[in-house]
């Protein structure tokens, strides 16, 4: 059986093609895919349709270098920071590039990606009604007391996982915000994972496993894939990080500084963590927790 | 009584909005740490939802940034995907939500999407987040945010997170929005309230050191008066106890 383990400049090359819809950051605050999305700004891929709930700096990152053409989220920014301000610029100025907005509401992004999963053209909420929301976003429509949310296919999904197997059996706990239905949803998925397992530890536990194998095409090892957000039982969030990207970021001249520094100077992932103070971002106080007993006769 | 942050009275203010037993929609910044401070004093029977996908009752025990740090995630009730927790607030479960906003007129509606014209805006605003779901399914919600002129104002150029609409009674039934809409908006300077069934914020109370002058300056709309303009109540010892000690570094707190 073949295995789908790559390199991640191999992964992004083949299966992030220009002009495709990326999912990206679907757990929210943690677990975003921070090292793929720097290796599509090296590759210089353009006219990407990003998609995703908040998108933690990741999304303001890759509009700032000119990656994206249009954002399909519900909030694009720098949580502990606030606005984010590649993506401000794009908007109010076209800087890099003009950008197209589709927005959502939390839960409407989760439910595009449900209907997308279960292949239908759109599912019914009760959300978003007197928004006006719905006045800037084709894609719902009120009618007869309830919002239709027309179904969001990304063609790829990205994530950070904490162990993965070479066949793409991921592993994540805790929050999953919209992974699951997002990578339902996409054509296909990228895993990239803290740790590369046998599939004895896996297959352990298929419960925990977030996707059928056959979405997977790519697994990548990528230790620290996700810095600066959190990985549980990995990494602690690095807020002096997303601080410093907020400052650098305010001016065109600072963004590329900061992008020169820590994405088109550094050759890989591993050469990026060489550079962060990753001993103090360690989790050493580990809770694992009891196995459950999938006992069979 | 020690010296306060306006953050830190803006917390206590919020903290008291939670009553015992209630399922808090926690969102983040200020609202975090008052979901602690209630939990940790008069709300021991509450319950914190986090749309990352979490709910818990004991407050993380280490600093948080983000709902889904590390410190959230362990102890926590539950921890599942973004649609199981929205369904409990689409069952109208949830008794109290908090939303952060950039830009909030005189019935409750909050801006955090455009200023100006959507397809060119002056500013673009980091959008909904689950700001809307919030204020459209919670049962009553609360917003926190920084007193100036520019931010209140007599009506937001785009809602983002529905309030009462245009103020004409019965207009969030009648648009269709299942939860009660916002119950306060707690500023640096005063708390608004709402009238029982909605429609235009009157001043409640005005924090110390500040005067209704003050507010009414610092306000773009023609500012109402409740009937009795009370004073607002410090945070008390306790409460900054527990302010501090969820917010060690005061990166909440004290840096605004």
């Amino acid at each position: 059986m073949p295995g789908k383990a790559m390199t991640m400049a191999e992964a992004i090359s083949r299966f992030v093609p220009d002009g495709s819809t990326v999912a990206m950051g679907t757990s929210l605050e943690p677990l975003i895919p921070f090292a793929a999305g720097h290796e599509v700004i090296r590759q210089s891929k353009r006219d990407l349709e990003l998609v995703g709930p908040i998108s933690d700096a990741l999304f303001d990152q890759l509009i700032g270098a000119g990656c994206v053409r249009r954002v399909t989220a519900a909030w694009v920014g720098n949580v502990s920071e606030g606005l984010g301000h590649c993506y401000r610029r794009a908007c109010e100025s076209a800087v890099p590039r003009s950008l197209e907005v589709h927005d959502h509401t939390n839960f409407s992004i989760s439910l595009a990606l449900w209907a997308a999963a279960w292949n239908v053209p759109s599912l019914p909420t009760r959300t978003l009604l007197g928004s006006d929301i719905l006045r800037t976003n084709p894609g719902l429509v009120a009618s007869g007391g309830l919002v239709q949310v027309e179904a969001v296919r990304p063609d790829v999904a990205v994530v950070h996982v904490q162990r993965a197997d070479e066949m793409g059996r991921a592993h994540a706990w805790g929050p999953l915000g919209v992974t699951e239905e997002a990578g339902l949803a996409a054509d296909r998925v990228i895993v990239t994972c803290e740790e590369l397992v046998d599939a004895s530890v896996t297959l352990s536990d298929p419960n925990r496993i977030l996707f059928p194998e056959t979405k997977v095409v790519a697994v990548v090892h990528e230790p620290g894939g996700a810095h600066p957000s959190p990985v549980q039982g990995f990494f602690k969030r690095d807020h002096a990080f997303y601080r410093e990207y907020a400052e650098q970021s305010r001016t065109v001249d600072g963004f590329q500084a900061w992008l020169g520094r820590w994405v088109m100077e550094v050759p890989d992932r591993a050469a990026y963590m060489g550079k962060v103070d990753s001993p103090s971002l360690q989790i050493t106080r580990h809770r694992p927790s009891e196995p459950a007993d999938y006992g069979d006769e | 009584m020690s010296d306060y942050t306006p953050q830190e009275l803006m917390v206590a203010v919020a903290s008291r909005e939670i009553s015992d037993g209630d399922l808090v929609f926690v969102g983040m910044r200020l609202p975090i740490l008052a979901y602690a401070v209630a939990r940790n004093a008069h709300a021991p029977g509450a319950r914190g939802l986090f749309e990352v996908g979490l709910m818990r009752d004991q407050p993380a025990a280490g600093f948080l940034g983000t709902m889904g740090d590390p410190p959230n995630v362990a102890g926590a009730l539950w921890a599942t995907r973004m649609s199981n927790v929205m369904a409990l607030m689409a069952q109208g479960h949830v008794d109290l939500g908090f939303i952060g906003g950039a830009e909030v007129d005189r019935f409750g509606n909050l801006n955090t999407s455009y200023v100006g014209d959507p397809v060119r805006p002056q500013v673009k605003l980091p959008g909904s987040g689950g700001g809307a779901d919030i204020a459209i399914l919670s049962r009553r919600w609360v917003t926190l945010m920084s007193h100036e002129r520019r931010r209140l104002v007599e009506r937001v150029s785009f809602i983002t997170s529905p309030g009462y609409g245009d103020g004409t009674p019965y207009w969030r039934k009648q648009n269709g929005l299942l939860g009660g809409g916002p119950a306060a908006i707690i500023t640096t300077l005063c708390v608004f309230r709402f009238p029982e069934g909605g429609g235009e914020a009157h001043l409640a109370s005005v924090h110390p050191g500040h005067s209704v002058d003050e507010v009414r300056a610092e306000t773009g709309w023609d500012l109402k008066l409740a009937e009795r303009v009370s004073e607002t109540a410090q945070p008390t010892e306790s409460e900054l106890t527990a302010i501090r000690h969820f917010d060690p570094a005061g990166f909440w707190t004290r840096t605004a």
